[in-house]
């Protein structure tokens, strides 16, 4: 247990260079990866989360702490494979086709790493059938794009609609966001879910997957 | 460079100064005190002890203004240094002696009790831009001759900032110079570390009532700092222009002066006030009148150039709810006193011409104080040349967010208010209840009244502020304190 709230204290601390020694001493003493991830860095980044909701930290701080995590989750992914630990879940993420702006989408994802999801990043100008594509190959159930201008924003109906016709409504879910977003307009486009932050989308994309 | 705001120019100032020492050596002033009227005669002002008239000269006046210090301390209640009124630096505090509070939940202004004042110390002690408490409410659950010193002993019980007061008459004063001393433990502890600053306020138009003057020498005694606060309606008992309405301020605030100096050379003195203009379409005292804070900010200039630390009423509104008209009228205010670098603004949590005092407002001003005193910051250098590797990194990280850079400066380059102020996105905003300003300063005031701790004074300490206050309620009749069902 020692060593598990080390790895969750370096998480909150936001302390990448400590974090993969950590997991690897752990790993040594005979841990199980799952509780690595689930007590040590999971637990960590649990608390920024709380605290960052608090207005106790601020995003630096929750990146930070999400930056820690990763450099334990690369020491970790092997082993996680090996038990046959699963994934928190794939997201497949990308800015909509037309649209080059990508400071929100790239923030996404940071904190969905952070908290632990795998994220296939297609980057911007993404086309509708390279989300719904990567998305089956990768077998990922979320979809989670990003617009800025209200002239690209009728993309993001494009994917769900694609979705729709392929009849892949109940494997594949979507959430968007975005500043020209909004509930209704989510709503209206057909999305499954719409987060109007980054902290909100990797509840959301959580909520999308855990009700699956 | 710290940002400065000025009305004045000095050959301005000096003629006003000349002016008002004219019409103190000319006209004089009418004082209802014969002490002090013996103690100015003593000094060489001619007294007319049939009209009660006082006319000063030049060598009294000057003599008063060599003595009077340039600056001076405060420290709480367990004696730590809170205040440092020098060169500018601003202090917030509530505004003070309201007769009614108002109820968030009826919206309704009625008189306070003990309970409100104890809330409202309760709030003052945990917001970090208000710098002292004012006796802010009257009680109206205690006899009216003990509602000056209740109100100071609630405060030194409850919280531990230093208190800016007044005694409502001569024999009040004595109490609350025992509730000091209580805290204190002794009368030079007091001198040395000053606790109080105490109102002493003439009547326009140049006049000092027996109270407020017998009040002055009183604090002159035992060095307790005092505030001067001349009051001109601008239009009515003062000229209607700004300059005429300064020339007055500058006489009744001078007199203050000379009265304080000769009692005790060095006492500490803001050079304070409260004027407004008056408004004769509703025959009323704007304190968010924009010429009202014009003049204040001019006299506060004019009490720098004599060598003062100043004090002005203002960053107050006279809306009578938390609306609009409060909001834009106390950061007006606040953010005018600040750039010109009021020593002591009191004003926050007050609303309806200084008459109704709101706990949720004062929220509120705390966040306006905490932008203003963050812009008096200015706009300084931090690493920032050369500026080439910061963007360098910045293209090649594509964010600064967790630069070293950032995390070093973010919470000193930005100011984060708390959840009074909305900046969430709207759909956040409304999952978190969609709430209004006033609601926010109400969920804060709530959990502030849960998460007060009570004040570190000793034990003992308290216990002296008990024996004081009982006494002085049995003598007035009651039974026992209003307080004594809150322990």
């Amino acid at each position: 247990m020692g060593t598990l709230s080390e790895i969750s204290k370096h998480i909150i601390a936001g302390d990448a260079s400590s974090v993969p020694s950590l997991t690897q001493q752990a790993v040594s003493e005979g841990l199980p990866a799952r509780d690595i991830l689930q007590e040590g860095l999971l637990s960590g980044m649990a608390v920024i989360g709380e605290k960052f909701k608090s207005h106790e930290i601020f995003l630096p701080d929750v990146l930070m702490a999400a930056r820690a995590m990763q450099a334990g989750m690369d020491e970790l992914r092997p082993l996680l494979i090996t038990e046959d630990v699963p994934s928190l879940g794939k997201v497949v993420l990308g800015t909509v086709r037309g649209d080059l702006h990508d400071i929100g989408k790239n923030l996404v994802s940071i904190m969905l790493k952070g908290a632990g999801f795998e994220v296939i990043d297609l980057g911007n100008d993404v086309s509708p059938e390279s989300f719904v594509d990567t998305a089956l190959e990768n077998e990922a159930p979320v979809v989670a794009m990003s617009a800025l201008l209200t002239t690209t924003m009728p993309v993001m109906g494009e994917v769900t609609d694609l979705i729709r016709q392929r009849g892949l409504e109940e494997k594949l879910k979507t959430i968007v966001g975005g500043a020209p977003l909004s509930d209704d307009a989510a709503r209206q486009m057909g999305a499954n879910a719409y987060a109007y932050d980054a902290a909100s989308a990797v509840d959301r994309i959580r909520e999308l997957i855990s009700s699956e | 460079m710290r940002p400065q705001l000025r009305f004045l120019e000095n050959s301005l100032i000096e003629k006003i100064v000349g002016e008002a020492r004219v019409i103190l050596k000319e006209l004089g002033v009418t004082l209802h005190n014969d002490r002090v009227l013996s103690m100015l005669s003593d000094h060489g002002a001619r007294v007319d002890k049939g009209t009660k008239q006082v006319y000063f000269t030049d060598s009294v006046i000057d003599l008063a203004l060599s003595t009077v210090p340039n600056s001076f301390k405060l420290y709480d209640v367990l004696g730590k240094e809170t205040h440092d009124f020098s060169s500018g630096k601003v202090h917030f505090t509530p505004g003070s002696a309201a007769m009614n509070g108002l109820e968030f939940e009826s919206g309704k202004a009625r008189p306070p009790v003990t309970d409100d004042y104890v809330s409202y110390v309760k709030l003052v002690n945990q917001l970090e831009n208000i710098a002292s408490q004012s006796t802010a409410l009257i009680p109206s659950d205690v006899h009216q001759e003990m509602a000056d010193s209740y109100r100071l002993y609630l405060s030194l019980l409850f919280g531990e900032k230093p208190t800016v007061t007044g005694a409502f008459t001569i024999a009040g004063f004595d109490v609350m110079r025992d509730l000091q001393l209580a805290v204190r433990g002794g009368v030079d502890e007091l001198k040395k570390k000053p606790l109080t600053v105490f109102s002493c306020c003439p009547t326009a138009p140049l006049k000092w009532s027996d109270v407020t003057s017998q009040n002055a020498i009183d604090c002159a005694q035992l060095s307790i700092p005092v505030e001067l606060i001349s009051m001109p309606l601008s239009g009515f008992v003062a000229p209607v222009t700004l300059v005429g309405s300064l020339v007055q301020h500058t006489a009744e605030t001078l007199s203050g002066v000379v009265i304080l100096q000769l009692a005790n050379p060095g006492t500490p003195v803001l050079y304070g006030g409260s004027p407004a203009i008056f408004d004769v379409r509703y025959e009323t005292t704007p304190m968010g009148a924009i010429e009202t804070m014009m003049v204040d900010c001019a006299y506060a200039e004019i009490g720098r150039h004599l060598g003062m630390p100043t004090q002005a009423y203002i960053g107050l509104s006279d809306a009578k709810l938390l609306d609009a008209q409060a909001g834009l009228e106390s950061s007006m205010g606040a953010t005018l006193a600040a750039l010109t670098g009021i020593n002591n603004v009191s004003g926050p949590g007050m609303l309806d011409f200084e008459s109704c005092f709101s706990l949720e407002k004062l929220v509120v001003d705390n966040e306006i104080c905490g932008m203003t005193l963050r812009m008096l910051e200015g706009i300084q250098p931090k690493e920032d040349f050369p500026s080439l590797p910061r963007f360098e990194e910045l293209l090649s990280e594509k964010h600064l967010l967790i630069s070293e850079h950032t995390r070093r400066y973010l919470r000193e380059e930005h100011y984060f208010p708390g959840k009074t102020i909305d900046r969430a996105q709207r759909s956040r905003w409304l999952e978190e209840g969609g709430l209004t300003l006033c609601e926010r300063a109400n969920q804060e005031v709530r959990r502030m009244e849960k998460a007060y701790e009570p004040s570190r004074l000793e034990d003992t300490a308290k216990q002296e502020l008990r024996n004081r206050m009982e006494s002085e309620a049995h003598r007035l009749g009651m039974d026992r304190l209003p307080e004594t069902s809150l322990v």
